[in-house]
């Protein structure tokens, strides 16, 4: 199939239409306003048939996703940082009424307005909380245009298997880059009440009393609510199990593993290039879901004999270092670059670096 | 024996958490009757129903109305109604159930918001000028000089403002199609009640647009008065501020 060179936010939305997206509900902010822009005119055509609707806030919004994605509809939302922080109430109502639904956060930089550039400073807020209570979200961080794509393509199927939200955080050049992208044929997605006997698909007394749509996060009662989250963690534990993804690049024989993810990893892999032309053996682990985080993939690769030490390098000032530190578990020294206010590690400075740390400063 | 009287179909038989003298049964059974009523006149189709209540007293709807049902986040109901009633369409009726601490207060963008997008919503408002759930904090619809545990020497207007009349201020909206204020402190004004659900309920399904009938209601508990002297009270304070009546309907003007 033909690639064609697209813009990341388009090429993001674009996926989620062919992957059975039909209600999208969003507020504009930089950098991402081309989504909804661009669902404001293509979830109209005759081929799509689908709704967009621009909220009067962030918090109206993730609320309508909650309201459409209870019916069984895929529903998407997209927002920038700040504005994710607005529908972190609404998150976790999805997470609470365990609601399957596709999240954008295409990161900019903060905290509270900071700017409108690049930034990975949502690494927290979207793998350690965010809102309120014990939940997770199934959180990718692609390194591509063409990556986001593809999980696209699979998020809703994810999201329903395990009814968990789905998140992307993309730092903003994923969403405003052109790329080259193979842009998957249309899925063909329907409403199923069979497979979603929770939704609001229509119930009339008499009917099966299982089959009743009940929306819902509150369990008032201490047994009650201890045993849905019984059911959230245990839903956790088979998404962990089962779904981390992560890449490895120029791992073997390495004698450091720089850890990554999003856009920074992809200057770590020309940093790693060029450290290999002057003869020095760098490895990259990129992990991909970020929620839930591949732990044993960065420790296989850190423990491997020969590896002297760790670089995590971040759009920020160090926060998936955290987990990168429980993964490593003290076996080797973890060193850190990054930068915050949205200035992108160049592939000079991890190379030089490294250097550094190869001579043991 | 012929049975000449049952509870209706949309109502649970789960108990009612609510206190002694609370008006929220009498309006969760007149919403529930017009719908069943609805149904049986062959205006919304049996099982095409679906309700959010957000946090509040009501907040347990779910429990009750033996429909499709969300709990929705306090104040939010009526964007998550928008996002039901966006996939589910014209033939589905879709309501909130909200008190006043949650749609005159937090919910106030989302309220208007579905108002000035014409909806195709109701909402029922339930308005007893106190925060309940929460044990009787003062709201945006407290009367001045009414006594909360928030407002313990009475509601200041100097300082916290006049009471909000929400129906009149929606009733501005060129979104919203029909808003009529009710009570439910006398039989005359029930019946009145459900008919302007009844009627709102109709409108909706002939997608006219957003409809919300405010109800007049009493916090027995939490005013510290019996629940007859409840009912007065309503009558002697807060029907006077707040009017009942049509503050707008589209289809008689």
């Amino acid at each position: 199939m033909a690639k064609t060179l697209m813009k990341g936010s388009e090429a993001i939305a674009e996926a989620a239409i062919r992957a059975g997206a039909r209600y999208f509900f969003g507020y504009p902010i930089t950098p991402q306003t081309e989504i909804p822009e661009y669902m404001s005119a293509r979830m109209f055509d005759p081929d799509v048939n689908g709704c967009f609707l621009q909220a009067e806030s962030e918090v109206a919004a993730i609320n309508m996703i909650y309201g459409a994605a209870g019916t069984g509809a895929r529903a998407i939302t997209s927002s920038s940082s700040p504005g994710i922080s607005l529908k972190q109430e609404g998150i976790s109502y999805c997470a609470g009424a365990m609601l399957p639904c596709v999240i954008l956060n295409v990161m900019r930089g903060g905290p509270g307005l900071g700017n409108i550039q690049a930034s990975q400073g949502d690494y927290f807020q979207a793998v350690k909380g965010g809102g309120n209570g014990d939940y997770h979200l199934l959180t990718y961080a692609p390194s591509s245009v063409q990556e986001a794509v593809d999980i696209m393509m699979f998020a809703y199927d994810k999201a329903e298997q395990y009814r968990i939200p789905v998140l992307f955080i993309a730092d903003g050049i994923i969403a405003q880059m052109m790329e080259p992208v193979e842009m998957p044929e249309m899925v063909d997605f329907k409403i199923d009440p069979e497979k979603k006997p929770w939704a609001c698909t229509g119930w009339k007394p008499g009917d099966d009393p299982e089959k009743r749509g009940v929306i819902n996060s509150i369990y008032i009662d201490t047994e009650s609510l201890s045993e849905h989250n019984a059911v959230l963690q245990a839903m956790y534990a088979e998404v962990t199990k089962n779904e981390q993804m992560w890449e490895n690049y120029n791992c073997e024989g390495a004698e450091y593993i720089i850890t990554a993810f999003g856009t920074v990893a992809r200057i770590a892999k020309s940093a790693i290039d060029q450290l290999k032309a002057e003869g020095i053996n760098v490895g990259l682990v990129r992990p991909i879901t970020v929620w839930p985080f591949p732990y044993k993939a960065v420790a296989d690769a850190v423990n491997a004999d020969g590896v002297k030490a760790v670089l995590d390098v971040e759009l920020n000032e160090g926060q998936m270092i955290e987990d990168v530190k429980i993964a490593v578990n003290g076996a080797k020294p973890i060193d850190f670059f990054g930068h915050c206010g949205s200035q992108m590690p160049t592939t000079d400075e991890i190379v030089a670096k490294i250097k550094s740390m190869k001579e043991g400063k | 024996m012929s049975v000449v009287f049952e509870r209706t179909k949309l109502l649970t038989d789960k108990t009612f958490h609510y206190c002694p003298g609370c008006n929220h049964g009498i309006i969760h059974r007149l919403v529930a009757e017009s719908i069943e009523e609805l149904e049986k006149e062959g205006v919304i189709e049996e099982g095409k129903v679906i309700g959010v209540a957000p946090v509040g007293c009501s907040v347990f709807a779910y429990d009750y109305f033996n429909c499709d049902m969300y709990e929705a986040a306090h104040g939010r109901a009526p964007a998550v109604a928008t996002g039901a009633k966006r996939v589910v369409g014209k033939d589905t009726l879709v309501f909130t159930y909200q008190g006043d601490g949650d749609l005159a207060s937090i919910g106030t963008a989302e309220i208007v918001h579905a108002a000035h997008r014409g909806e195709h919503i109701c909402t029922i408002f339930v308005n007893n000028a106190i925060y309940g759930m929460t044990g009787g904090q003062m709201a945006p619809t407290t009367l001045v000089g009414q006594k909360t545990t928030t407002s313990p020497k009475g509601r200041d207007e100097a300082w916290c403002g006049a009471p909000i009349r929400v129906a009149e201020m929606l009733s501005t909206i060129p979104g919203a199609y029909y808003i009529e204020r009710c009570a439910v402190n006398n039989n005359a004004n029930i019946m009145k009640t459900k008919k302007a659900i009844k009627k709102a309920f109709t409108y909706q399904m002939q997608g006219k647009g957003f409809c919300l009938i405010e109800v007049l209601s009493t916090c027995p508990t939490n005013w510290g008065l019996s629940p007859i002297e409840a009912m007065k009270w309503l009558e002697e304070n807060m029907i006077p501020y707040y009017p009942l009546g049509v503050k707008k309907d589209k289809e008689a003007e």
